[in-house]
């Protein structure tokens, strides 16, 4: 059909080069809108996202903003000596993979609960008004949830002291400087504004399941429980996979919002709240450290890349179509 | 087709725990801005005040300067940020998407990368601030979020690729349609379903966004709602520090400051929690296709 795929057989070698540059003009200018319509796209990826990973270079210099990015001093891997001497490294990694870990473990449990209680759910307004609920904390900014936590906690006028541990008879918490709690309120605050999310994924794969399998379980006596024990679960376990993959694939990136807004950036929390993302925005935002934070940046990256890699080759192997790449 | 379902009483039992855990703190929230100043002093914020009171609103009415404001940098830039990343989304998207573009698996591949290795925050406010010089500007409120990377893009790409039968676009370039009224004529009206969804997911990451604010913008004025919130939820003076709220004639002592601020967020979570029932259906497709192959 196209001008580029009917190049003549070359009868000398000059001819044929002649004929193939006419050629590739041909397809530049038959494809030219085509091209001109990717240039705005392609540019802004270029800024956004290619610049900045030549900027890892940043890592090892020591930046001097007088003498520009590129004009500045190379340091080599001082940047990550000092950083991996420090007990930093080791505590915001452990923070990272920690809570991720089990965010990954307790949601993917409680939505698929969750997801297979909605499918039981008869009336189907009802379930869909249910499922916009539990969707809703996912709808809202992690400001927001930030307000909401200082309404439960706040020291002073905080529902829980106000209300709750009164009626317990428990002498008042002052939330935001006590670390222990901390753990166990990120990890409600994070299944609450995100297993509905996940809920909702599981529940697509539900549906899709074919009724003729539950029916025939019925009729051989199958209870409840062991239809979702031996259909529903073995037959969304892809989904599932699948999710948790590219969630540990993910597990060196954490929800800055979490760990950054809710605990309204209090300092006596920071042993239990920093993670590295928290880490990198403090060093630079705050700090002033750029050496440091852009070490703490560049290894999140390049262990981000390497863990989705292999959650991408798992993928693959169990099942083709499922894999990104 | 009859399923036999699980005991109802049982099930709806759990979901009502369920909804009302994930209400809860909204109710908390709208209470607390319509309670008195004094009963929150005494009583602590709760579902039942025993004193309320508009106060809040009133303040935020009377004061409404800095609140208005950045309400209308908030509008500003979730329309022009949804329509700019839609376009150049589609745009870029559309090409790749044709089976005989020229160089379309090294395009795709660069496109793809981005979801692979980014470089991260330093290298990126690094570029935006020393290189584009893009610090305290609207823009920094807007650029950053237009395509983030390349996933809507993907998204985009597959839907165009196989919900647009070729021969409608062959056939039209036969008859001398160029390009671009090929694009707008017949791919963008084809594929309104998905350019919807992605324009939802791109409004609400807009509306909701604070973490461009919080790295770019340090001048006030230029408070979107969420980082004008954000300021004062760690901040409480923080309008009238800064004399946001025009005429400061209201002595700081006198002003509901626990309930403004409460109410502050209830104004900013007003608009997402009105249509959420109107756009819900399509909501909950962009998070379905997201999750599945790009």
């Amino acid at each position: 059909m196209e001008a580029a795929n009917k190049v003549d057989m070359p009868v000398a070698d000059t001819e044929a080069r002649v004929k193939k540059q006419s050629a590739f003009w041909k397809t530049l200018k038959r494809y030219r809108a085509l091209f001109i319509m990717i240039i705005p796209g392609m540019l802004y990826l270029i800024i956004n996202n290619y610049l900045p990973m030549f900027g890892v270079i940043i890592a090892f210099k020591d930046i001097n903003y007088a003498k520009g990015i590129l004009g500045s001093d190379w340091l080599g891997f001082k940047n990550f000596e000092y950083l991996f001497k420090t007990s930093d490294a080791w505590i915001i990694t452990r923070n990272t993979i920690l809570y991720n870990g089990s965010f990954i473990f307790i949601n993917t449990v409680l939505a698929i609960a969750v997801a297979i209680l909605l499918n039981e759910v008869r009336i189907k307004l009802l379930s869909r008004f249910y499922q916009s609920i539990i969707l809703l904390p996912f709808l809202i900014s992690m400001v927001i949830v930030g307000y909401l936590g200082l309404s439960m906690m706040s020291v002073e006028s905080g529902f829980l002291n106000k209300q709750i541990l009164p009626m317990l008879g428990i002498d008042p918490i002052s939330w935001y400087s006590e670390p222990k709690y901390w753990p166990y309120i990120l990890t409600f605050v994070n299944i609450w504004k995100n297993v509905g999310y996940l809920c909702i994924i599981f529940l697509a794969s539900i549906i899709g399941i074919d009724h003729e399998y539950y029916e025939a379980a019925t009729i051989d006596g199958a209870s409840k429980w062991q239809q979702i024990r031996s259909i529903t679960v073995p037959l969304i376990m892809p989904t599932i996979t699948i999710m948790t993959l590219l969630a540990i694939g993910r597990i060196f990136y954490s929800d800055f919002g979490l760990f950054f807004q809710v605990p309204l950036n209090s300092g006596p929390l920071q042993p239990v709240t920093d993670v590295i993302d928290t880490y990198v925005y403090r060093g630079l935002m705050t700090l002033g450290d750029i050496g440091m934070s852009s070490a703490a940046g560049l290894y999140q990256s390049l262990v981000g890349f390497v863990l989705v890699l292999v959650a991408n080759y798992i993928v693959s192997r169990k099942n083709r179509d499922q894999a990104l790449f | 087709m009859n399923k036999n379902y699980m005991n109802q009483g049982f099930v709806h039992a759990i979901f009502i725990v369920l909804v009302s855990l994930c209400l809860f703190p909204f109710l908390l929230l709208v209470m607390a801005s319509f309670t008195a100043e004094q009963s929150i002093v005494r009583d602590g914020y709760s579902l039942f005040p025993k004193m309320l009171s508009l106060d809040a609103y009133t303040y935020l009415w009377n004061e409404s300067t800095a609140l208005l404001r950045a309400y209308g940098i908030t509008i500003m830039i979730t329309v022009i940020g949804t329509f700019v990343g839609l376009l150049i989304s589609a745009l870029l998207a559309y090409p790749l998407s044709r089976r005989d573009m020229p160089m379309r698996g090294v395009l795709s591949f660069l496109v793809f990368f981005t979801l692979l290795f980014n470089g991260g925050l330093v290298p990126t406010y690094l570029v935006y601030t020393e290189v584009f010089h893009l610090k305290n500007t609207l823009m920094s409120l807007i650029i950053p979020g237009l395509l983030t990377n390349g996933f809507f893009i993907l998204l985009i790409r597959s839907f165009f690729s196989t919900s647009i039968p070729v021969p409608i676009i062959e056939s039209a370039y036969i008859d001398g349609a160029t390009e671009f009224k090929i694009f707008y004529r017949i791919v963008l009206p084809l594929s309104l379903p998905i350019l919807a969804t992605i324009g939802l997911m791109l409004t609400i990451s807009y509306w909701n966004d604070w973490f461009n604010g919080l790295i770019y913008i340090t001048k006030p004025e230029l408070f979107s709602i969420q980082n004008l919130l954000n300021r004062m939820l760690t901040n409480i003076q923080f309008l009238q520090q800064n004399n946001l709220g025009g005429n400061s004639s209201q002595a700081a002592a006198s002003v509901p400051m626990n309930s403004v601020r409460m109410a502050m967020a209830v104004v900013g979570i007003l608009p997402i929690i009105m249509v959420y029932p109107f756009f819900q259906k399509y909501f909950v497709k962009g998070l379905t296709i997201g999750a599945v192959k790009g």
